[in-house]
Order: structure tokens, then C-alpha cells, then sequence
């Protein structure tokens, strides 16, 4: 985009809400504070890039972007720059703007003219939920900040400079928000404000005035006192004036801002008959599904309105009561958020309390809708339209869901619908990471920008990091589209994989007469029989005309390797007629210049030989007038899963979740563990096949899988009597155990096909070194039996722990992981270590788990990982917030401290009941090993026998906290985002707690879970988002920080360079009676390279020096040894041969490799100076080693 | 105390360049850097011949910048990238033409491109392109290990003679080739290589061969530097092409001290390109191998290095057999007979 437009016809572009607002922001200020959270990240992540690229704002001087530790310190960046006269913004959601509340009283008490901008999202509640609505907004509507609402892209870029004018004026700042996801990721063609425009909005003695009130030693001054009883009241009062002005400055700035571009808005905007008798007042993207509602109603003479809310506070009852026609009778104010308790919610109350104060009497209800960006439809529009002409219509209803327990919801129709017959609907439905939602942004840009048509499209993905399914929504049409909602009817539908049609039901949103383009394996004469049954009968009953193209072949013809996404857009514009089919490619090529350009020109030419093959292997299906198929869709869970997995999750995977009364979900957001064993996904087009002939049962594999999908058991052989044909075993090589027999099994349904296994597999065939004890093979032909035999596997006896070394990797495969089929990234570099730890002690262990992957994958609906062994017990997880969770994990730890100290007390007092003996192995219980925490169970378990005889009330208070009396391992799981920066200040003062607690910090080096942008990890001349240029300074040295308080256990480990380092720092970390902390290399998608090669990339990192493996253990300091043992060798290769395998660093190399050489030196020293820093420590002596010198 | 500079002229010429003596630094990772190119300079090097520019490698890492970047895009609702679009174009051959021309201005001395392309669009766009960019010169680095069993030999010749005549039309500067010594008749090969229009043949490449890790089992990439063994096999044919081809000869591979540089020049070279001695000895040795080369010539009252060109070629010698299969003999029955 560019940022210094002059020209008076303004630009139409095709961007999202959140670019909108960020180009706005980006133009009107000097200073800006970010810090990632979905889904307003990407508002930092422009105005990043754009100051990188050396972008200006509106007075000619690239704007100062600064990444901060947290949102807190962001709005304290803000409330700083802003203090000392700079414009100043940031952006943010959900709990990001919870963390700047105080600060946003102190900046509104101070009448600071600032704009947050704001892509308002769901708070994290009974679960955190990243999805759109009002609950952040409205939780920060006592701030004294002023809420101005945009409900559509263009709105956004228009209300974001409407705001900064008005802040300026009225003193007031400003919240701009609008909806997270449905309006700050829905991409539309809007035209593009110049900075002209902004120029003429921003009036420059008022910026003048802003300086003028700056802190600054030329004009000394003090502000932010502490006041008194005597004044404090006064002084809060002393604002009023400005709050009583501010509607009206708005006001003015809107009528500016019409007389500029064109576009008047209002305070309160009406839409609707001027008699109406039936009104809805609402804000946010949803209006505008009203206003097409009401539009079609209007025509069938409904006698309604709406009434669009747009500055929320502060609410102008005068101009609120002006805009409301007075034949109004009924109203329903639709609020965005949920305010449990309350007499009803923020908009609602102020609607009637704004009527009350006018002396206005109608009837008002109120309403909730659209949580957690629930879709909000017509049809919903309707219903509470309708709901209004009942004599007495529900107040306090929902709208949009079934409530079957407080019957809050109302019934509507869910078939009305108002999509506009010209309108060209297309869905597409992709694999994550293939391509498809980019090419669909192309297409939107493409229709948008080279044709007079307006464009809308709106993207969906589903939970999983692998193999996710992402559904684009796609809307062209000649009128202007207010459809913030799903499309349901749809004209065109495209699968860009053939595996997807036995899992989704893609076509029951097929309008008759629809287009359907797949992308087959097999060609127009063969495709029909691959079909199940329902597509097929789909099909023929609504007269669907059928494409087909190997997309796949193509691609690999092309040299595009799996990249479909150019040769699907192909054959969309070819068959579509969208635009004429030259036109379209001649506009396809252009937008993959524009688009790819940059990454070289070979990539633009693969892309155009693709756009050319494409064309000449699209093929019509002539369609049978028979249903041959004998298959159908896959059922989303077995018959054999539990009732919860199948009344319940099993709707949710099937993408019927919506469908879900209130009554089925639980009340407090807890849910059974282990559930992700039942959605069996079957992602990987190759699995590991073992070849038990050349297999030396290391583990190897077993430990390094990310899913948990491949498993080892040694068992009698008597258990082969039954087996699978094709069940494979060959005899165990364990010294103590050479009698029994040894499988090594693949979960053909849940592996991702990552190869991680197969390339740490050091078993090579004697004859041809490629053949290794497992190998690659296509999953589908493997699927049926091998399916099988895992079943088989799993009821197979586990191998008793108690044969069993906890210490070694060989023996660690054979422990049960209580973790697994995890919605991780394929290949992911952080699932293992988790594994290991519940391999190890998972039957004791409590999780408290950041805000991150860790708890995406670790706790995102439907199904879950973390799972339950044999007896019943199994980790507890829970995730507090991003940036609390060292405390959260510490107050677990000291509630399972006080509950042991009170259940020792209890022992004592009741040892005469509970026989002395007992009492006395009880409190003297040695719980070190894994034998002496079972001998503790089993008697915990005699406690509770003889206790239940002995009804006194200290006997049953024992019995409720008896189990605190078994060991419980409590860890603190997240990633480096939360431990480096947001959660640092907490996990510092835990680890200085003294307390029994193990962190694991499973680092990346980038906040992965909200896209790459840089944390305080990111090494020097990685490029990262935040740090498009390659980040400047160093990675902090988190190990060495902890160090420094001498009683922490601190350790760095490498599973890919040592897994027995891993094993053993992990194991001494559990065992150190006091803070651990270890930190976990973690190879990551953000690196950028074939995550095969993880483990080899986990290698080349230690053997470079740049991630030196060691264990800091304060144990060994009252022996007199050196607590600091540094476990790896001085660098045997350079840096670069470690950093030039990673996107990451080669990105900048290649673009510009002045700037990387500049930054690999400094880094290269960096690692240099650090190795010599740990060599010093390594060498030092202990006290015991002082006394034998 | 005679100043040996001012009575023993050691300049010569290669592919039309005056050079003021024959030590030309041969292309390799060292002259990736201005610094070592200058440093070159100053130690005598009379040109230098840059490190390839890999046609292969700019596609590859292309490819992969575009592969990961898709791959890491769209993963999830709250990822829909990992990675920042790039702030400039990837650079791709333009990272080298712009190292060619801070070369250029950096130094005096001539610069040689060196140029590795894969496809005749890529030879042909780069090989204008270092033109444009102020290359003296242009080496066309042909690294074609024929592996596929339905190519003939002849087809890999003819490829390397339409190759050689596609750059000379593109480019007007001089252009020398880089060769392996595995063809059937080397002398054949340099003779329709002349033919073609190249204005030197550079002789002989070093191939990289990848050895076995027996540990992990698994082919390990190989750099081991020259030596003065390898020297032989260059004089060797250097010696049976001289006189048979206009194009100017240089010898690369093995040359470690003056004396080599004497025999590659008594060979038949026009000049002798050094890389693993400089690697080994630092930059700065070549500074000593000047003074040798010296030394060495006033002791046998040698006037110039040209006098001294050729004067071991095959036809220069009295027992031309001594190249052929005779001497063959002779060394064995010689090597018996110990």
C-alpha cells in the first residue's frame, strides 16, 4: 500500500480490517507500541513492515514501531511516548487490552488524545476463545476512553481517522474497535483513504497543542500526583466538560469527514422505514447483517429499523434519542458480550436507561448474540425482528444458539436467507498450509481491483496446526456486500484435496445448478467410483456440474512440489466466468509476479508454467444418472467411543458443532481427558512402516515422535496367538527380558507423516543404506490393517515400569506416553519433550500450561491430548492466561504442599487409628523413586480402607486430602514468548520461590502460536515478524539469569543432539526438590525448512556452539562439585552452516546480504564470547575439588 | 644489489588481458569478500577470477524461500503466515554482478566472472549481465557431471561446444571455459572449443568427491585442497594442447610454489591460478611465490616469463613420445626395474 497518495480519485484496494486500520494508524503517528495477540497481530505486523520498508506518515518521517514485553508494557510505552508529546498508538484484543486497562484510566484521566485500535475478541472465560466479540471492549468501557465502532473494512479505515481527529479535539482517547476475525480478517475491496485525506482531517494546531502538553524540562510541570480524600472526588469530576463536548466533536469530525470522502456517518446511524414500529440497535459487523436484513424485509413492507450504534461512549443520550423514529414501539438491543449476573448487558442498559432519563417509554428487551464469533445470520435477524411483534416478547434471550437449560434462545428460521441472486458465492475447501487461502486473497484482489465488481472474502480454519482444513468464503457480486456471515448457499465449491470428501460434507451448501471443481487422483472417466456415496447423490439430485484436475500431478510437473494453490485458482477463474478466461490469466499472472515476485523470478515462472498447465488438464465429468458408490462418509468417531466423544465431540468434529444445545456442553469448561484418540484424521499420505528384521529396538523413534504415533511394547509371547495376520513381532533384545517378544507399532489414522522417525532411525540396511528399520510407505493401502493391528497393539498389556529404567531411552519407549495425537504442527519440535515428561512421571504430574501452541494443541476443542493411563490416573492440565503462568503453576504447587503438610498433621493426630506402623511408613515415605511413590499409593490406599470404618470428622478430612500424601510432580509448560517476555517477571520471582516446581520452556525462538513474530529469544539476524529487517540484538540468555540465584536447577537440552541429556536433565530436574528450569530447543514451522530434518537441524545447533547443552544442578554444591557441567563439545562447525539451512536467516541473506553479513558476524561472536563464557564456569572448581587440588 | 623487477619482465597476457604477472587468483569462495580481493591485489595477483555465480543454486534457494514460506502460511486461524514478506526483492544473480562492479572499483587489476548456469537461458542472461556489471572476462565454470546413461559423450561435447558459441554471441568480452579432464580425446575437445570461439581454456577443473561416513553410513561432502601431484595431470595435457589452439592456456589445480608456475608455464600456460596454496598459506604467499619466481629465473637467466611459455610443450620438447603412451611404458618398466 502505498503511503503518500496525492491523487484525488482514491484507490480502491482489497485489504482486511485490520491493514485498514493499521494504514491509517500508520499515517497519523510517530510513535507505536506492539505485541502479538490474535487477532490483532497483524495491525502490528503491517505497521512494522512498513516502517522496516522505510514507509512515511502523513509529515514525511517513518513512525518509531517498538515490539513490547507485553500488551501492560505496550500501553505503558504508549502512555509514556504520549506524555512526552509524540502521537502515539497501539493495537490490541482481548486479554492484550485487559492488561492495558490501567493504563488506559491513567491516559484518559490525563485527557490524552491517543486512538487504540482495537479487533475486539471473546475473553478468556469457562475457555479462552480467539474468536470475535465484544467482551473486551465493553470490559474496558470504564476507562474513561471513548468507544467509537466500525462494522465493516471500509468503516474501519474511516472510523480509524474519524477517531484520530476526534481525539485531538476532545482530549478524549479513543478505543476503535471492530469485530476480531469477522472484520479484521475479512478481506473487501475499499477505496483507500490518501494521505491527503488524512492530512485534511488532522488539524495541526491541535497536534501542536498535544506537544504543547508534553512533560518536558523546558516546561516543567508535574502530572500524575497522588491525591487525597480532600480532592481526589473534585478532581475526578473536573474531566465532565470534555466527556459532555466529545459526541459533539465526533459528530463534527464525521461531517468533516463526509465533505472529504464522501461517506457520512452518524453518532447513531438509522437504517430502515421512517414508521417503523419494530427497531433492533445493535454495533459492530453484525449491523450490517441487520441492515441487509432489514433492506429485504423493507421491500416485503416490514415496518422495521436499525439503529447502528457507532460511538458507544460517551453515549449521547440526546443524539441516541434524535435518531430513534417516534413510532418506534418495540426495540431489541443486541449486545456482543455476556455480563453474567448483571440486570443485562452494557448496550441494553444504557438503551434503557437513556429512554428512562428522557421520559421515553417502549418496549426494550435485550439480547446476546454472536459470542466468540458465533455466526450471526438473516435468518437470526429475523427471528429477534419477529420476536418482537409477540405481545410479550422474551427479554434476556440469546440468539443464535439452542439454550435447553435456561431456554434463553429463540427460535428462528434457519432457511430464510437474503443472499442476493447475482452474487457469485463460491467455498473452497484447503488444506492448511497449500496454498489455497493465499490464492483465494489473490482471486479476491484480483476480482476487486481489475473488475467494477465489489469483493468479499472470509477464511476458516479449523483447530489443528497439521492438517488443518480451511474453508475460504468467497462473495463477488455488482451491489456491495454487507454479508459478514458464512455462505451456506453456494454456487461454486472447490476440494483442493480428494481426502477431504469422506470426511466433510461439502455439498450440502451446493445452491442446484452448482459448480464443483475437485482435485482427483483420478481423471473424469475414473472419478465417479471414487466418490461416496453421498457426494455422488448430491451431484445428480442438484444437477451439479463436475470438474476434475490432478492438481497434484500437475504441480509436480510444474516443479510447484505440493503447492496446488495456483493451479486450483486456475481452473476457479477458468470455469467460473468470472471474468473472460484471457482476461483472468492475463490477471493471474499478474498478481503472481506481484505477489511472488520478490522471492525471485524462477518462482514467478513455475507459477505461470503452472497457471499454463492447469488449463490443459482441467477436465467435465459427464455425470451418471446412478449412485454406484459402496462407501459414504467416515463417521467422525468410532461406535466405540465413549457417549461424551459421541453426543458431543463427535458433532464438533463433524463441523456441526453450532448445532450443539446449551444442555450438551459442560457447565465450568471441564472436559475428559484423552478424546483426541477418537477423531482419527488419517493426514498422512505416507506412514512409517517397520521392518522388524533390521530394527535394534533402540527407541530411537518412540521418543522423537511428535504425535505419540509410534509405539514399542515388550510382552509374552502367548499375546501372538490372536494377533492380525499382518502383526509383526521378532524377539525382544533386552537382556532380562529375552523370552518375551518385541512390537514396534504405527497409529496408521493419527500419524502426520512428518518422517522425524525415520530420519533419527540409526538403523541402515547392510545392503542398501536407504532401507532403513522403518521406511515410508503410502498410508491408504496400509490403512485397513495396519488400523487393526494397532488395535491389537493397544490391548496388549503396557510392560510393567517396575522392569523397566526410567533413565534410558531404550527402556523410555516402552512407558506408556500420556499424551498424544496432538493437533501439533507435523514434525513439531516441542510435542516430544511434553511426551517424555508424561512418559516419565505422567501418572503424578500437573501441568499449568501458558497461552500458546503448548495450549492450542494441549487443550483446543474437540479433542484433547493429554490422556489416562491403565489405573485411572493421568496428567491434570490446565491453562490460565499467557502471562501468568509460572504463578498459576506455583499455586498449584502450593496447594499440593499445604494439602500434604495438613494430611501429615492428620496422620499424626489419627495414628492411633490408623495403626502406627502404617502412620509412620506414611510420613517417613522415601518417594525419590518410582518404587517408593507405588509402595506410598498402596498404602494411601490402606489410609483411605481403614479410615472408611472411622467416622469422625478429622477421619473423612483426611480421606478428601489423602492422596496429597503420593508425590505429585507439578510443571509449568509454555513457550518462550510467555518465559522470555510476557510472563518473565513471574516466572523470575517463582524460580526464586524456593518451591518444588519444573519449567519447561519449549523455545522456538519467536512467538509461534500468533505467527513469528520476535521475542526476546529470537536470535541476532533471524528475520522474524517485528523484525522484518533481522532482529538487532542477541537472544537473552534466559539459562544464565536463572543461574545466577544458584539454588534453581537449570538445564539447556537438545533432544535431536543428545536424547540421553534430554533424559537425564529432564529427570534430574523432577528430582531437585526446589525450582527447575529447563529450556528445550524446539525446531518450529516458523524456522523455515522441511521439519524431516529437525532433529539434524537440533544437532548442527549444538555442534556450532550456538546452543550449548549443559545442567546448572545446586545439589552438587554441598558435595563440593561444581554445580555448572557444560554436556557439549566446543563448535565443530560454524554458525553458518548451522543458521543457512533455516529460512529464517537465509531470507535476509538473500535480500540483503550486506545487512546479514553485518549480523552474522555479530552473532557468530555471540556465540564465541558465550562458549568461552561456559567454558570459565565449567572449569571452575567446587569446594571438593579446592581440597584434593 | 640488482632490483630482479626491473631486468626480469614477468607480464603476460591471457584472453587479450595485459597482466603484469602470471599469478591469477582462480575462483573460489575466497573472493567472495572486496576485502580479499584487494588484499589478492596487493599481494601480487595480477587478476582474479571470482567466485561462481551458481544458476542452480539462485533457483534453488528461490524455490525454497517460496516453498516455506506457503508452508508456513495459513497453518492456523491465529498463524495465517510465519514469516514477514521480505523488505527487498530476493537478490538473486544481482547480489554478484553488484560484488563485480565494488570488485571493479576496488582494485586495479582485471576481474573474471565466473559463471555456473544450468540452463542455455541462464548462461546466456548472466553471462550479459556480468558484462553489464564491468567483468574484464568471463569464466564459463561447466560443472556437468553426466550422470544420466542415456546422454552419449558426444551429445555432453556438443553441448559444451553450442554452449561456448551461444555466450560468445551474447557477450563481447572475452570468454574462457573451465574443463574436466574427462573427455575421450582432451586434445579434440580443446581444439573444437577453439573453434567454437573460446578465448581460453582453463585447465582442469577439480570436481568435489563425496566420500563415505562408515559410522553413520551416509555420503559425507568432501573438500580436500590441492596439491603439486595434482599438477601433473594439467601440465601434462597443457603441454599436448599448446600449439594446436589460438585460445590462451591457464593451469589451475596444484600449483603450490614458483617452481609450479615455472612448469605450467614451460607447459604452455599463459598464466597459473592458485587457490588451496593461498587457502593453506595465506593471501600473502603469493607475494613470496612472485619473489621465487624471481629468483629462480635470474638464476637461469630467464629474461621474461613469455620466453619461457611453452618451451616444455609437447612439440617443444625432443621426445614428444615422452606425453604419449611411450613414456607410459617407460615410467612402469622404469618403476620395475627399483
Amino acid at each position: 500500500m502505498s503511503n503518500s497518495s496525492t491523487t484525488t480519485t482514491r484507490p480502491k484496494v482489497t485489504i482486511d480490517g485490520n491493514e485498514a486500520a493499521a494504514y491509517v494508524a500508520h499515517q497519523s503517528n510517530e510513535v507505536i507500541a506492539i505485541y502479538p495477540i490474535t487477532p490483532s497481530s497483524n495491525m502490528g505486523e503491517w505497521a512494522d513492515q512498513w516502517s522496516a520498508e522505510q514507509k512515511t506518515n502523513i509529515w514525511g518521517t517513518v513512525p518509531t514501531v517498538i515490539e513490547m514485553q507485553s500488551e501492560g508494557g505496550a500501553a505503558g510505552a504508549c502512555h509514556g511516548a504520549l506524555q512526552a508529546g509524540s502521537l502515539c498508538t497501539t493495537f490490541t484484543a482481548s486479554q492484550g487490552l485487559l492488561l492495558m486497562i490501567p493504563n488506559m484510566y491513567k491516559i484518559a484521566g490525563e485527557l490524552t488524545s491517543t486512538v487504540f485500535h482495537i479487533a475486539a475478541r471473546a475473553l478468556a472465560a469457562q475457555a479462552l476463545s480467539i474468536f470475535g466479540d465484544h467482551s473486551d471492549v465493553m470490559s474496558a468501557r470504564s476507562t474513561g476512553f471513548g468507544m467509537l465502532s466500525s462494522n465493516s473494512v471500509q468503516e474501519v479505515m474511516d472510523m480509524a481517522l474519524i477517531a484520530q481527529a476526534a481525539t485531538l479535539e476532545s482530549r478524549l482517547p479513543f478505543m476503535h474497535f471492530f469485530d476480531g476475525f469477522r472484520t479484521s480478517h475479512e478481506v473487501a475491496k475499499v477505496e483507500q483513504l490518501s494521505a491527503d485525506d488524512i492530512r485534511a482531517m488532522i488539524d495541526e494546531k491541535l497536534v501542536f497543542a498535544h506537544r504543547k502538553r508534553a512533560l518536558s524540562p523546558d516546561n516543567p510541570f508535574i502530572r500524575g500526583t497522588a491525591q487525597n480524600p480532600d480532592v481526589y472526588f473534585q478532581a475526578r469530576e473536573a474531566c465532565n466538560p470534555f466527556y459532555i463536548a466529545a459526541p459533539t466533536i465526533v459528530q463534527n469530525a464525521m461531517d468533516q469527514f463526509a465533505a472529504i470522502a464522501g461517506r457520512q456517518y452518524h453518532l447513531f446511524d438509522y437504517f430502515g422505514a421512517p414508521d417503523a414500529e419494530r427497531l433492533i440497535i445493535m454495533m459492530g459487523s453484525g449491523a450490517e447483517v441487520a441492515h441487509e436484513t432489514v433492506e429485504a424485509l423493507l421491500a416485503t413492507g416490514e415496518k422495521i429499523g436499525l439503529l447502528k450504534v457507532r460511538l458507544y461512549r460517551p453515549f449521547s443520550i440526546e443524539h441516541f434519542v434524535a435518531a430513534i423514529p417516534l413510532s418506534v414501539k418495540s426495540i431489541a438491543v443486541l449486545d456482543r458480550t455476556k455480563e453474567p449476573g448483571a440486570t443485562g448487558e452494557p448496550l441494553y442498559v444504557d438503551v434503557l436507561t437513556a429512554l428512562a432519563e428522557m421520559g421515553i417509554a417502549k418496549k426494550v428487551i435485550g439480547g446476546r448474540y454472536g459470542l466468540s464469533s458465533k455466526e450471526f445470520t438473516p435468518a437470526m435477524v429475523k427471528g429477534v425482528y419477529d420476536e418482537l411483534l409477540k405481545p410479550n416478547p422474551k427479554n434476556h434471550f440469546t440468539i443464535g444458539i439452542k439454550d435447553d437449560v435456561t431456554h434463553t434462545s429463540l427460535d428462528f428460521d434457519p432457511e430464510f436467507s437474503t443472499e442476493a441472486p447475482g452474487t457469485v458465492r463460491a467455498l473452497f475447501y484447503g488444506l492448511g498450509a497449500d496454498g489455497t487461502v493465499g490464492a483465494n486473497k489473490n482471486s479476491i484482489k484480483i476480482i476487486g481491483e481489475e473488475t467494477e465488481n465489489y469483493a468479499q472474502g472470509y477464511f476458516v480454519y479449523d483447530s489443528k496446526k497439521s492438517g488443518s482444513i480451511t474453508t475460504s468464503h468467497l462473495r463477488f457480486g455488482p451491489k456491495p456486500i454487507r454479508s459478514s456471515y458464512l455462505i451456506s448457499k453456494a454456487n461454486f465449491i472447490a476440494c483442493h484435496q480428494f481426502s477431504f470428501l469422506e470426511r466433510i460434507d461439502m455439498l450440502k451448501s451446493a445452491e442446484p445448478g452448482a459448480t464443483f471443481l475437485l482435485n482427483s487422483p483420478y481423471d473424469a472417466t475414473e472419478v465417479w467410483n471414487h466418490l461416496p456415496r453421498l457426494v455422488q447423490e448430491q451431484i445428480i439430485s442438484r444437477k451439479v456440474k463436475f470438474y476434475v484436475i490432478n492438481g497434484d500431478e500437475v504441480a509436480k510437473a510444474t516443479g510447484m512440489g505440493g503447492r496446488i494453490n495456483t493451479i486450483m485458482q486456475t481452473c476457479f477463474f477458468a470455469i467460473s466466468g468470472v471474468l473472460p478466461r484471457e482476461e483472468a490469466i492475463a490477471a493471474i499472472k499478474y498478481a503472481i509476479k506481484k505477489t511472488y515476485g520478490k522471492r525471485g523470478d524462477t518462482v514467478v515462472q513455475k507459477n505461470y508454467a503452472a497457471v499454463d498447465a492447469a488449463l490443459n488438464h482441467l477436465q467435465e465429468v459427464q455425470v451418471p444418472d446412478k449412485v454406484t458408490a459402496l462407501f459414504d462418509l467416515r463417521p467422525p468417531v468410532p461406535a466405540q467411543a465413549p457417549s461424551f466423544v459421541r453426543d458431543v465431540l463427535a458433532h464438533i468434529i463433524a463441523g456441526n458443532g453450532d448445532n450443539l444445545p446449551v444442555s450438551a456442553m459442560p457447565i465450568d469448561g471441564t472436559f475428559p481427558s484423552g478424546t483426541a484418540q477418537w477423531e482419527k484424521r488419517n493426514i498422512a499420505l505416507e506412514i512409517p512402516v517397520w521392518d522388524e528384521a533390521l530394527c535394534i529396538q533402540c527407541g530411537k523413534c518412540v521418543l522423537v515422535c511428535p504425535h505419540a504415533v509410534i509405539r514399542a511394547k515388550v510382552y509374552d509371547d502367548s499375546y501372538l496367538g490372536n494377533a492380525p495376520a499382518t502383526f509383526k513381532a521378532s524377539p525382544a533384545r533386552w537382556k532380562d527380558m529375552k523370552d518375551r517378544k518385541y512390537t514396534l507399532q504405527v497409529a496408521p489414522e493419527d500419524c502426520t507423516g512428518c518422517q522425524l522417525c525415520v530420519e533419527v532411525c540409526p538403523a541402515k540396511s547392510k545392503s542398501e543404506v536407504k532401507h532403513r528399520a522403518i521406511n515410508m510407505m503410502a498410508q491408504p493401502p496400509l490403512r485397513e490393517s495396519e488400523a487393526a493391528n494397532w488395535d491389537y497393539f493397544l490391548s496388549i498389556p503396557e510392560t510393567d515400569r517396575k522392569a523397566l529404567s526410567p533413565t534410558q531411552v531404550k527402556d523410555i519407549q516402552l512407558l506408556r506416553p500420556l499424551f498424544e495425537f496432538s493437533g501439533a504442527c507435523s514434525g513439531c519440535g516441542e510435542t516430544p519433550y511434553i511426551k517424555l515428561v508424561t512418559q516419565l512421571f505422567g501418572d503424578r504430574v500437573m501441568i499449568a500450561n501458558a497461552t500458546g501452541c503448548t495450549s492450542i494443541y494441549g487443550g483446543n476443542l474437540p479433542t484433547t491430548p493429554y490422556c489416562i493411563n491403565e489405573e485411572g490416573r493421568g496428567p491434570s492440565w490446565s491453562n490460565s492466561l499467557f502471562e501468568d503462568n509460572a504463578e498459576f503453576g506455583l499455586g498449584q504447587r502450593l496447594a499440593v504442599d499445604k494439602q500434604n503438610e495438613y494430611a501429615r498433621e492428620l496422620v499424626w493426630r489419627l495414628g492411633f487409628q490408623i495403626g502406627e506402623e502404617l502412620a509412620q511408613a506414611i510420613i517417613n515415605a522415601d518417594q525419590k523413586t518410582e518404587q517408593g511413590i507405588f509402595a506410598q499409593r498402596e498404602r494411601v490406599a490402606q489410609l483411605k480402607a481403614k479410615l472408611a470404618g472411622v467416622d469422625t470428622a478429622e477421619a473423612r478430612d483426611l480421606v478428601s486430602v489423602a492422596d496429597s500424601l503420593v508425590k505429585k510432580s507439578v510443571w509449568i509448560i509454555g513457550g518462550d514468548g510467555w518465559a522470555y517476555d510476557i510472563g518473565y517477571g513471574g516466572l523470575d520471582h517463582v524460580l526464586a520461590s524456593g518451591r518444588n516446581v519444573n519449567v519447561l520452556v519449549l523455545d522456538t525462538e519467536v512467538y509461534s502460536n500468533t505467527g513469528g513474530q520476535a521475542s526476546k529469544s529470537t536470535p541476532r539476524g533471524a528475520v522474524a515478524k517485528f523484525a522484518a529487517g533481522g532482529k538487532p540484538a542477541g537472544k537473552k540468555d534466559l539459562a544464565l539469569m536463572a543461574i545466577s540465584y544458584g539454588s534453581v536447577y537449570v538445564a539447556k537440552i537438545a533432544m535431536g543432539s543428545s536424547d540421553m541429556h534430554t533424559v537425564k536433565a529432564i529427570t534430574e530436574a523432577e528430582a531437585y526438590d526446589g525450582p527447575s528450569l529447563i529450556i528445550a530447543y524446539s525446531h518450529c514451522i516458523a524456522h523455515g525448512y522441511d521439519l524431516a530434518h529437525g532433529l539434524d537441524q537440533q544437532k548442527a545447533a549444538v555442534n556450532s556452539g550456538y546452543w550449548p547443552l549443559f545442567r546448572y544442578n545446586p545439589d552438587l554444591a554441598p558435595q563440593g562439585k561444581n554445580p555448572f557441567q557444560l554436556d557439549s563439545r566446543p563448535a565443530s562447525i560454524g554458525l553458518k552452516d548451522y543458521i543457512y539451512n533455516e529460512t529464517r536467516y537465509t531470507m535476509l541473506a538473500k535480500s540483503n546480504p550486506e545487512r546479514a553479513q553485518e549480523l552474522f558476524k555479530l552473532a557468530q561472536d555471540d556465540v564465541t564470547s558465550k562458549w568461552k563464557l561456559y567454558e570459565h564456569m565449567s572449569h571452575q572448581n567446587g569446594v571438593a575439588e579446592e581440597v584434593k587440588k | 644489489m640488482i632490483d630482479l623487477t626491473k631486468t626480469i619482465d614477468l607480464s603476460t597476457t591471457y584472453l587479450g588481458l595485459k597482466l603484469k604477472n602470471p599469478l591469477v587468483a582462480s575462483s573460489s569462495p575466497m573472493c567472495r569478500e572486496v576485502g580479499n580481493v584487494r588484499r589478492l591485489e596487493d599481494a601480487g595477483a595480477s587478476a582474479v577470477v571470482l567466485h561462481s555465480l551458481f544458476e542452480e543454486q539462485i533457483d534453488i534457494d528461490s524455490d525454497e524461500l517460496d516453498r516455506f514460506m506457503t508452508e508456513s502460511s495459513d497453518t492456523s486461524a491465529e498463524s495465517t503466515s510465519h514469516f514477514p514478506d521480505l523488505l527487498f526483492k530476493v537478490m538473486g544473480p544481482d547480489a554478484y554482478l553488484k560484488h563485480i562492479a565494488k570488485c571493479k572499483a576496488a582494485v586495479q587489476i582485471p576481474i573474471i566472472a565466473s559463471l555456473n548456469g544450468t540452463t542455455t537461458g541462464g548462461w546466456l542472461e548472466y553471462a550479459k549481465l556480468m558484462q553489464q556489471a564491468g567483468a574484464d572476462a568471463l569464466e564459463l565454470n561447466i560443472y556437468n557431471i553426466p550422470v544420466n546413461p542415456d546422454i552419449s559423450g558426444a551429445e555432453v561435447e556438443q553441448g559444451y561446444i553450442d554452449l561456448v558459441q551461444a555466450v560468445k554471441k551474447e557477450v563481447t568480452i572475452p570468454v574462457s571455459i573451465k574443463l574436466g579432464p574427462y573427455f575421450s580425446s582432451m586434445a579434440n575437445m580443446a581444439k573444437r572449443l577453439d573453434g567454437a570461439g573460446a578465448d581460453g581454456l582453463v585447465l582442469f577443473n577439480r570436481f568435489y568427491q563425496p566420500d563415505y561416513d562408515l559410522e553413520a553410513l551416509e555420503v559425507v561432502p568432501n573438500l580436500i585442497l590441492s596439491n603439486s601431484h595434482e599438477l601433473l595431470l594439467r601440465l601434462h595435457w597443457i603441454a599436448v594442447i599448446y600449439g594446436s589452439v589460438k585460445a590462451d592456456l591457464a593451469l589451475t589445480g596444484g600449483v603450490h610454489s614458483a617452481t609450479d608456475v615455472i612448469k605450467a608455464m614451460m607447459a604452455g600456460a599463459r598464466v597459473a591460478m592458485m587457490t588451496s596454496a593461498l587457502l593453506k598459506r595465506g593471501i600473502t604467499f603469493l607475494d613470496t611465490i612472485a619473489t621465487e619466481l624471481l629468483v629462480w629465473m635470474g638464476e637461469h637467466e630467464y629474461d621474461s616469463i613469455r620466453q619461457m611459455q611453452g618451451s616444455m610443450s609437447r612439440n617443444a620438447v625432443p621426445q614428444p613420445a615422452a606425453f604419449e603412451r611411450a613414456n607410459y611404458m617407460k615410467v612402469l618398466s622404469s618403476y620395475a626395474m627399483r
